[in-house]
C-alpha cells in the first residue's frame, strides 16, 4: 500500500514560481478579457503585456539567490535570475514592435499575446531548473507557443517557417528526450544533482563512459537545434526569414539564451566531472559554427538571411566561451547577451521599419541589400543608426558588443585556449564584411527608383525602441562595470 | 591647462557633431576655424610642454571598468608630441586644400571624426583606449575613400578595413594575454602601458606575443608582404583621404612599434631585427623599384612612401638613441613631404583629371610655382640635405649601421632608387616642351592651394637647416626608452645590441 505523502505547503516555497506564475495569470488574463469584449485594439493588449512583464521583472528581481522549492524542481540560483531578467527586459523590447504604423495580421489576435506569455513562461521554467524533464516540459511550452506565434504572421514564408521549425523542432524534442533517458538509464535520476553523484561513483567502471558521452551527444544535438549550431542550424535562415523581422529578432536572443543556459547545466556538469571529450566536442563545433555560418552569411543577398546567419556565428562564439567553464567565461556569456540583444533586436526593428507589404525591390526576399541603397541621402538618421548597430556587430569599439567580445575573448586567453582566441579573432574579422556590406550600400551607393517607400512602418513605439537599443549600443562603455558586477557577482554566487 | 590631452581628443568629436548643425556653405570655414583651433592647441601643448624631461607628460588617468583594469589613461612625451602636432596641422591643411564638391558638408564632419581618433591613438596609454581609437580610425577613413574615391572605391575601401581589423584583432588577442599574465603576477586587471612596462616576460612568451603585435602593427605600417592594401587605398583614395592615410595613419604602425613591441618585448625584438630588416629591405628596394614602373603619379607617391616608411622600421629597429629618434623624426619629415606630394598630384589632378605621366610634359612652363614646389618637395622625398626628408633618412640609417653595416648601405640605395624615379617623375612632367595642348593653359596655384603648400616648404626647409627645436625633446624621450629597454634585457645579445648612449649613461 502507498503511504501518502504530506505536502507542507511551506516547502514548497511558491515564491520561487512567481515569475512564471504571473506571465501565465497575465496570459489567462488576456483570454479572459478577450472572452468578455470583443474587438479590443492591439495597443490595450500591448501595453497590458508590457505591465505584466514590468511585475514580472519585479518579481524576478525580488528572488533569492541560490533557493530550491516545488518539490527541489525549481532552482534559483545567479544563471536563472540572469537569463529570467534577460528574457524580460528582450520581452519588453520586443512586445511594442507589434505597435507599427501598418496592420499586420498577427497583432489582430489577443491570442498572440496571451500565446507571448505562455512562451515567456515557458521559457522561464526551462531555465530556473536543474531537472531534464522540467527542461523540456519548458521547452516544449515555449516552443509551440513560438510555432504558432511564427505562423500567425500569414504569410506563404511564414507558414513555411513555423511548419519549417516545428518539425525540426519536435526532432529536436526527441533527441532531448532519447538523451534524458540515457542519462537517467546511467544515473537513474532525472535531477542534474542527483545525476553528478551517480557520474562520480561510476565513472571508473568499464563502458560506462560510453553511455554518459552519448547521453551527452543526444542532448547536444537538442541544444545544437535550438541554439543553431552547425550541422543543426539549416533551418535558422529560412525561418529568419519567414518570420516577421522582430520575431527573428527575438528568436535569435530568447529561446537561445534559455537553450544556452541549459547547455551551461548539462556540459558544466560533464566538464566538472573532468569529460574532456564533451569539452573538445563543443569547442569543435563552436569553431566550425562562427566559420562556416560566416562564410555562409557573406554571400546572402538578404539582410535578414544575413542578420540570421550573423546571430548563428555569435551563438558560436558564444558556446566556445561555454565550453570554457570558468566563472569568467560564464559572466562574459551572460555580458554578450545583454550587449547582443540590444544591438541585434535594434538591428532587426531596423528592418521591421522598413517593411513594406509588396517586396518592392526583388522578386522573393523583403530586405534585399540593394532596398537600402543611398539611405544616408534618404534618411541620414535612420542610416547612422542603422550603421552603428552594424559596426556593434563588428565588434568595432567603442560600440556595445566590442565589449561583450572582448571579455569572451579574454576569458578564452586566461583559460590558455590563445589559438581559439584568434581563430574567434580572425573570425571576427571574416564578419566584418558582411556588415561592412550594409554600410556601403547606405552609405556609398546612390539610390534605385522608388526607395521612397523604404520607411513605410515607421510609428512612434517603433523609434522608440530603436532609440534605446541605440542609446545602449553607443555608451555601452559607461554600463560594461556595473553590469558586470551584477553579473560576476551572480554567477560566482551560484558557483559556476 | 593639464587636461589639454582630453580637450585635444574631444574637441574634434564636439565640433564634429555640432558641425552637422551647420549650413553647406558656411561648412568649409566651419572646417579650417575648428582644425585651425587645433592646430593651435596642440602648439600649445608643445609650448607647454617640458622639452628637457623624456618622461609622460600631462597624464590623465580615469578608471572606466576598474574591475577589468580599463581606463581613460592619456599622456604624451617626445616621441608621441611631434606626431600629434604633426596631425593636427596635416588636417588643418587637408581641409584648406580641400577640393571636393560633393557632400562636402559630410567630408568635414568625417574628417574631424577622424582627427579625434588620431590624436586618441598618439595619446593613449592604456591599451584597451588604444585599440579603441585605432579601430575607430578605421570607419571615418571607409567612408572617406568610399564616398569619394575613384572607380574602385569600394573595393580599395573594403580591403583598407578588413585587412587592417584583421591584424588588429590578433594584436587584441596579444593584448588580452598581456593583461592576463599582469593579472596572474600582481592580482589586478590593468591594461595601462605604463604597468605592463613593468612585466618581464620569458623569451618563449615574447616570442608569440610579439608576432602578435607584429601583425597587428604592420599591416598598418604597411610592411611587405602586407603592403597590397596601400596602392588601392591611394588610388581610389580623394586627395585628402590620401594626405591624411600617408601622413598619419600609417604612423600609427611605427609608432605602435616604439611604443609596445620596443619596450615590452626587448629581447624578442632583438632576437628579431634580422627577419624584420630583411622584411624593411625588400619593402625598401622592391616598392622602389616597383614606383619606377608606374605609369600614374600618385601610384609612383604611393610606392615611394612604402619605400620610406621601410627606413623608418630599420630606425625603429636599430635599437639605439640615433635610430629611433631618426625614425621618429623621419615619421614627421615623412608625414608633411609625401602629404605635401599627395596634395600636389591632387592640385593638378584637378585641373586635368588625370594622373597619368604621359598626359603631362612642360609644365614648368606653365605652371612655374607648382614646379618649384613640386621640386623642393621632390627632394626632401629623396632627402637632399638641408631639407627635412635628409635628417630623418640620415639618422635612421646611421643608427641602423651599427647594428649590420651591409645592410645599412643596401637601404640607403633606396635614396639612389628613389632619386631615379622621382627624378624621372619630375623631367617626365615638368621638363621638355608642352607636348599636350590641354596643358597649355593650366592655371597656376591658386591662393588656396598656395595657403596650404607654402607652410609646408617653409617646415621643410626649416627643419632641414635646423632640426634641433624637434629632435632634442625626441632624444630625450628615446634616450628614456632605450636606457629602459637596456635595463629590462635579460638576454645577453639584447644586452649588447640595445645602445645607451654616453650622455644617459652619465645622467643616471
Amino acid at each position: 500500500m502507498l503511504t501518502p505523502i504530506s505536502v507542507n505547503l511551506a516547502s514548497l516555497n511558491f515564491i520561487t514560481l512567481s515569475p512564471m506564475l504571473i506571465a501565465l495569470a497575465g496570459a489567462l488574463g488576456i483570454l479572459i478579457i478577450d472572452l468578455i469584449k470583443k474587438d479590443l485594439d492591439k495597443t490595450l493588449y500591448v501595453i497590458l503585456t508590457i505591465l505584466i512583464l514590468f511585475v514580472d521583472l519585479g518579481a524576478t528581481l525580488g528572488l533569492t539567490v541560490n533557493e530550491r522549492g516545488f518539490f527541489n524542481v525549481v532552482v534559483i540560483d545567479g544563471i536563472t535570475i540572469l537569463s529570467e531578467l534577460l528574457i524580460i527586459v528582450a520581452s519588453m523590447l520586443f512586445i511594442p514592435l507589434a505597435l507599427t504604423s501598418k496592420r499586420f495580421h498577427e497583432y489582430a489576435y489577443p491570442e498572440y499575446f496571451a500565446l507571448f506569455l505562455f512562451m515567456i513562461a515557458g521559457f522561464q521554467f526551462m531555465v530556473a531548473t536543474d531537472n531534464l524533464i522540467m527542461m523540456f516540459v519548458g521547452l516544449e511550452t515555449a516552443s509551440l507557443a513560438l510555432y504558432t506565434m511564427i505562423a500567425m504572421h500569414n504569410t506563404v514564408g511564414a507558414h513555411e517557417a513555423a511548419i519549417k521549425y516545428f518539425t525540426m523542432g519536435a526532432l529536436a524534442a526527441g533527441f532531448f528526450v532519447m538523451g534524458s533517458a540515457v542519462i537517467y538509464g546511467v544515473s537513474g535520476s532525472v535531477e542534474l544533482y542527483d545525476i553528478t553523484r551517480a557520474f562520480q561513483e561510476r565513472l571508473g567502471e568499464p563502458g560506462v563512459m560510453v553511455a554518459m558521452i552519448g547521453g551527452a551527444m543526444l542532448l547536444l544535438v537538442a541544444i545544437g537545434f535550438k541554439v543553431s549550431l552547425f550541422p543543426f542550424h539549416t533551418w535558422t535562415p529560412d525561418v529568419y526569414e519567414g518570420s516577421s523581422a522582430p520575431m527573428a529578432g527575438y528568436m535569435s536572443i530568447v529561446p537561445k539564451i534559455a537553450m544556452i543556459v541549459v547547455a551551461i547545466r548539462v556540459f558544466g556538469m560533464y566538464i566538472d566531472l573532468g569529460i574532456e571529450t564533451i569539452r573538445n566536442v563543443v569547442i569543435v563545433m563552436a569553431v566550425l559554427t562562427m566559420t562556416l555560418s560566416n562564410m555562409m552569411a557573406l554571400v546572402q543577398a538578404d539582410v535578414k538571411r544575413m542578420l540570421a546567419y550573423s546571430s548563428i556565428s555569435h551563438a558560436g562564439f558564444v558556446m566556445a566561451a561555454l565550453a570554457l567553464d570558468t566563472t569568467k567565461a560564464n559572466s562574459s556569456i551572460f555580458l554578450y547577451y545583454a550587449l547582443f540583444l540590444f544591438t541585434n533586436l535594434g538591428a532587426f526593428a531596423m528592418l521591421w521599419i522598413s517593411r513594406h507589404k509588396d517586396k518592392t525591390h526583388h522578386s522573393r526576399f523583403h530586405h534585399p541589400y540593394i532596398k537600402f541603397a543611398g539611405m544616408i541621402h534618404i534618411e541620414p538618421f535612420a542610416a547612422i543608426i542603422m550603421a552603428i548597430f552594424m559596426l556593434a556587430l563588428t565588434g568595432v569599439p567603442p560600440f556595445g558588443l566590442f565589449w561583450g567580445k572582448m571579455y569572451v575573448l579574454s576569458a578564452t586567453v586566461d583559460a590558455g585556449y590563445i589559438w581559439l582566441a584568434i581563430i574567434m579573432g580572425l573570425n571576427s574579422a571574416i564578419a566584418a564584411y558582411y556588415y561592412l556590406k550594409l554600410i556601403v550600400y547606405m552609405f556609398l551607393k546612390s539610390a534605385p527608383e522608388g526607395s521612397e517607400t523604404v520607411y513605410n512602418n515607421k510609428s512612434v513605439p517603433l523609434m522608440i525602441v530603436i532609440g534605446i537599443a541605440a542609446f545602449v549600443t553607443i555608451l555601452s562603455i559607461f554600463f560594461v562595470q556595473p553590469l558586470m558586477d551584477y553579473i560576476t557577482y551572480l554567477i560566482s554566487a551560484s558557483g559556476y | 591647462m593639464n587636461d589639454i590631452l582630453s580637450i585635444l581628443i574631444f574637441f574634434p568629436l564636439i565640433a564634429g557633431i555640432l558641425g552637422l548643425v551647420v549650413s553647406e556653405k558656411g561648412i568649409r570655414t566651419y572646417g579650417i576655424s575648428v582644425a585651425a583651433v587645433e592646430f593651435l592647441l596642440s602648439l600649445w601643448l608643445w609650448f607647454a610642454f617640458d622639452t628637457t624631461s623624456g618622461t609622460m607628460q600631462f597624464v590623465k588617468r580615469v578608471a572606466l571598468v576598474p574591475d577589468f583594469g580599463i581606463s581613460y589613461y592619456v599622456g604624451v612625451d617626445g616621441i608621441s608630441l611631434f606626431i600629434i602636432i604633426m596631425a593636427t596641422l596635416m588636417t588643418l591643411i587637408g581641409i584648406i586644400a580641400l577640393s571636393v564638391k560633393k557632400d562636402i558638408k559630410n567630408m568635414i564632419v568625417t574628417l574631424l571624426f577622424l582627427e579625434m581618433a588620431m590624436i586618441g591613438v598618439f595619446v593613449s596609454l592604456d591599451a584597451v583606449i588604444f585599440y579603441l581609437f585605432w579601430e575607430f580610425s578605421l570607419v571615418p577613413m571607409l567612408y572617406i575613400i568610399g564616398a569619394w574615391g575613384g572607380e574602385l572605391r569600394l573595393y580599395a575601401a573594403i580591403k583598407f578595413f578588413i585587412y587592417t581589423f584583421a591584424g588588429s584583432l590578433i594584436m587584441l588577442v596579444g593584448m588580452l594575454y598581456v593583461a592576463y599574465t599582469y593579472q596572474s603576477v600582481t592580482g589586478t586587471w590593468s591594461f595601462a602601458l605604463t604597468d605592463w612596462y613593468d612585466l618581464i616576460f620569458p623569451l618563449g612568451v615574447q616570442k608569440w606575443l610579439f608576432w602578435a603585435f607584429f601583425i597587428g602593427f604592420a599591416i598598418k605600417v604597411p610592411m611587405f608582404p602586407f603592403h597590397t592594401w596601400l596602392p588601392y587605398a591611394h588610388g581610389q583614395a580623394p586627395t585628402v583621404g590620401s594626405v591624411i592615410l600617408a601622413a598619419v595613419l600609417l604612423k600609427m604602425g611605427t609608432y605602435g612599434f616604439v611604443r609596445f613591441s620596443l619596450p615590452m618585448f626587448p629581447d624578442a625584438a632583438v632576437l628579431y631585427i634580422t627577419p624584420i630588416a630583411v622584411l624593411s629591405l625588400i619593402m625598401i628596394v622592391y616598392t622602389a623599384m616597383v614606383a619606377y614602373a608606374q605609369k600614374d603619379m600618385k601610384q609612383v607617391i604611393a610606392y615611394s612612401s612604402v619605400s620610406h616608411m621601410g627606413v623608418i622600421m630599420l630606425g625603429v629597429f636599430a635599437m639605439n638613441a640615433e635610430g629611433i629618434t631618426g625614425s621618429v623624426f623621419f615619421m614627421l619629415s615623412h608625414g608633411i613631404v609625401s602629404g605635401a606630394l599627395f596634395l600636389l598630384v591632387g592640385v593638378i589632378y584637378d585641373r586635368r583629371h588625370t594622373k597619368l605621366m604621359s598626359e603631362f610634359g612642360g609644365l614648368a612652363q606653365v605652371m612655374p610655382n607648382y614646379a618649384l614646389i613640386f621640386g623642393v618637395m621632390m627632394m626632401a622625398s629623396v632627402g637632399l640635405p638641408l631639407t627635412m626628408g635628409f635628417v630623418g633618412e640620415y639618422l635612421s640609417l646611421a643608427g641602423f649601421f651599427k647594428v649590420s653595416p651591409v645592410m645599412a648601405l643596401i637601404g640607403g640605395i633606396s635614396i639612389i632608387v628613389g632619386a631615379v624615379y622621382m627624378l624621372t617623375l619630375y623631367k617626365r612632367t615638368f621638363f621638355g616642351p608642352v607636348t599636350n595642348e590641354a596643358n597649355r593653359n593650366l592655371k597656376d596655384l591658386d591662393g588656396k592651394e598656395l595657403a596650404a603648400l607654402v607652410p609646408l616648404v617653409a617646415i621643410v626647409i626649416w627643419l632641414g637647416i635646423y632640426p634641433k627645436p624637434v629632435l632634442v625633446p625626441i632624444d630625450n624621450s628615446v634616450q628614456t626608452l632605450v636606457s629602459f629597454m637596456h635595463e629590462k634585457a635579460q638576454t645577453p645579445e639584447a644586452k649588447q645590441t640595445i645602445l645607451v648612449s654616453k650622455r644617459a649613461k652619465e645622467a643616471q
